[in-house]
Formats: structure tokens, C-alpha cells, sequence
């Protein structure tokens, strides 16, 4: 399986997603924002960190650069996407993803682990997983998901939530809603559940002396799906 | 020429920020606040000497990038 990272100058968690996509099989190649085509692959990955600066919005201009283009075809001819914090925001700037990511709710920076629930398994990121809850890190200052009340119908009647924050039994409330998310919400896939965008970091769970293993659950998932 | 644009966050849109500044005013003893919404100021210098042209242009250039029309609406002055 292949998969290709982009660089965007203020990305900073594109070596973490390199080495989590190679420890789990994954032939990686790292892209630069300026390139025009991306080799052939069958993932893309747009990764965290504060693209230029987080300058107007943050994703903003991430979302016009030059390789862009590019993800937006490749999404649109079925290719797996993937954008984790900076990259959920790009992709809701593109338009690939619906909604926005206003500033956390109660202003502050949040850097921490939280529980996320598995909300539909009927796509390739999260098909025949083995937890249905897993514990994943999340460092942001604009994770609060907000979009329309038509959008949000068209969203849930199309089961377009894929992750929600929760409490360590999986119940959703608002103690386990760090960051104000509309309905708890960590991660939404596009129509066609081949765009998926979440705020947690699974790249950085994925060493049980370092960190965690769910991310592991993650990859390990996601490489066998997409074969 | 230029022209100026406000982007304001639609009405409705939680606004932790002015919430805040809100809240700092009235500790102030700025007791009349009633709500505060933060907003976006921009001044482009064009080349095109049609106003009509121009503004035309500026609000393309909105829609596209300067406002998110998800959140934000625009003004051009």
C-alpha cells in the first residue's frame, strides 16, 4: 500500500505520520505543497500542525496551495483521504469536508488524551476495528466543530459523524466535550466516507512505552482495508 | 484603487472571543456593553481602475478565501 504525507510550511506532525504509516506498512512518500501531482498511491494524508502560520484561517491557505488540487481529484476519483487536526481544517477549507473549526470554545490551547467513540464502521477507515472506544491524543486551539442546522441533518441522516468525544465508558456529554464540538463531534467523513477528518492525533499513539497503543489500532485497521 | 472589506461572523455563531472582550469591558466598569462581536479588516490596493470591475473582482475574492461563508459574512465598503 501506498501513501503520501504533504509538507505544508508550518506542518509539524508530517515525520510523525511517516513513521506511524511505515511501522504499520504503509510505502510512504513525503510531498511537497508546491509539487503540482502526486505520485500514484492509495492514501493521502494531510498532516497536523499550523500551516502557514494559521494566517486568516486556520487551513486557509493551505487550501488554495498548489499540490491541492491534486488531493481534491484524487478524492474525487474515490482515493482515501485523511487530515488530521491542521488537516481535518484544510479539508473542511477545500470544501472536500462539510462544516468548519472555530477556536475552542473556552479560548484556551487544549493538550491532553481523550476518549473517542467509533461511530460507524460502514467505510474503510474504521471496518471490522476491534474497539469500538479508543483513547487518542488531541492538541488544538480551533477544534470546535460547528456547521449549519441543515448541514448537520443532511450529516447525521447520512451517518457522516465518524468520531464523537466520550467519556471512558463511551457515553457522550458535555464533560467529555473539550473543546465545545457541535454534538461532541472529533471526526466527520464526506458523503462517500472516502474523505475522513478528525482532530485526535493517532500517529502519536502508537508505542506502549511511549504513549498508547490506539493508534495502532488505527493503522493496523487502516492498512488492511485498504488492501 | 482601494477598497475595503469587514468580515463579521454570522449572527448566531458563538463568538468566544468577543465574548471575552465583552466580558473585560463590563470588569472595567464599561457597565452599557451589551454584546461584542470581533470581526476582520481588509484593505486591498488594485490595479484595475473600473470601480465596478474592481468591486466585482473583491467579492470574488471573498467568496473564495477572504470569508468563510460557512461562519463569516462580508462587507465591501
Amino acid at each position: 500500500m501506498r501513501s503520501s504525507v504533504i509538507i505544508f510550511p508550518g506542518s509539524n506532525c508530517d515525520r510523525d505520520m511517516d513513521v506511524a504509516l511505515k511501522k504499520y506498512g504503509f510505502k510512504n512518500h513525503m510531498i511537497w505543497h508546491n509539487d503540482i501531482t502526486l505520485p500514484k498511491c492509495d492514501l493521502v494524508v494531510l498532516p497536523g500542525g499550523f500551516s502557514y502560520g494559521d494566517y486568516l484561517r486556520c487551513g486557509s491557505i493551505a487550501g488554495k496551495s498548489k499540490i491541492i488540487q491534486s488531493v481534491i481529484d484524487f478524492a474525487k476519483s474515490g482515493g482515501l483521504v485523511l487530515g488530521i487536526c491542521n488537516g481535518f481544517q484544510i479539508l473542511t477549507e477545500t470544501g472536500l469536508l462539510p462544516g468548519v473549526l472555530q477556536q475552542n470554545k473556552y479560548l484556551n490551547f487544549i493538550c491532553r488524551n481523550v476518549h473517542v467513540k467509533v461511530n460507524d464502521k460502514k467505510n474503510k477507515y474504521f471496518k471490522d476495528i476491534s474497539k469500538d472506544i479508543l483513547e487518542l491524543h488531541i492538541a488544538h486551539n480551533e477544534g470546535n466543530y460547528f456547521c449549519s442546522e441543515e448541514e448537520l441533518k443532511v450529516i447525521e441522516d447520512n451517518n457522516q459523524i465518524a468520531l464523537t468525544y466520550c467519556n471512558s465508558d463511551g457515553s457522550n456529554n458535555n464533560d467529555s466535550n473539550p473543546n465545545g464540538a457541535l454534538k461532541n463531534i472529533a471526526g466527520i467523513f464526506n458523503k462517500e466516507k472516502n474523505v475522513l477528518g478528525m482532530m485526535p492525533h493517532p500517529e502519536r499513539m502508537i508505542d506502549k512505552y511511549l504513549s498508547g497503543e490506539d493508534g495502532s489500532v488505527f493503522f493496523e485497521n487502516l492498512i488492511r482495508n485498504s488492501k | 484603487m482601494k477598497i475595503k472589506i469587514i468580515v463579521t461572523l454570522k449572527s448566531g455563531v458563538l463568538d468566544p472571543q468577543g465574548k471575552a472582550i465583552q466580558q473585560t469591558l463590563t470588569g472595567m466598569g464599561f457597565n452599557d456593553v451589551k454584546e461584542v462581536r470581533q470581526g476582520k479588516y481588509f484593505d486591498i490596493e488594485t490595479n484595475e481602475s473600473d470601480e465596478a470591475k474592481a468591486k466585482k473582482n473583491v467579492d470574488e475574492m471573498c467568496k473564495k478565501l477572504l470569508a468563510n461563508l460557512v461562519i463569516e459574512d462580508y462587507k465591501i465598503l
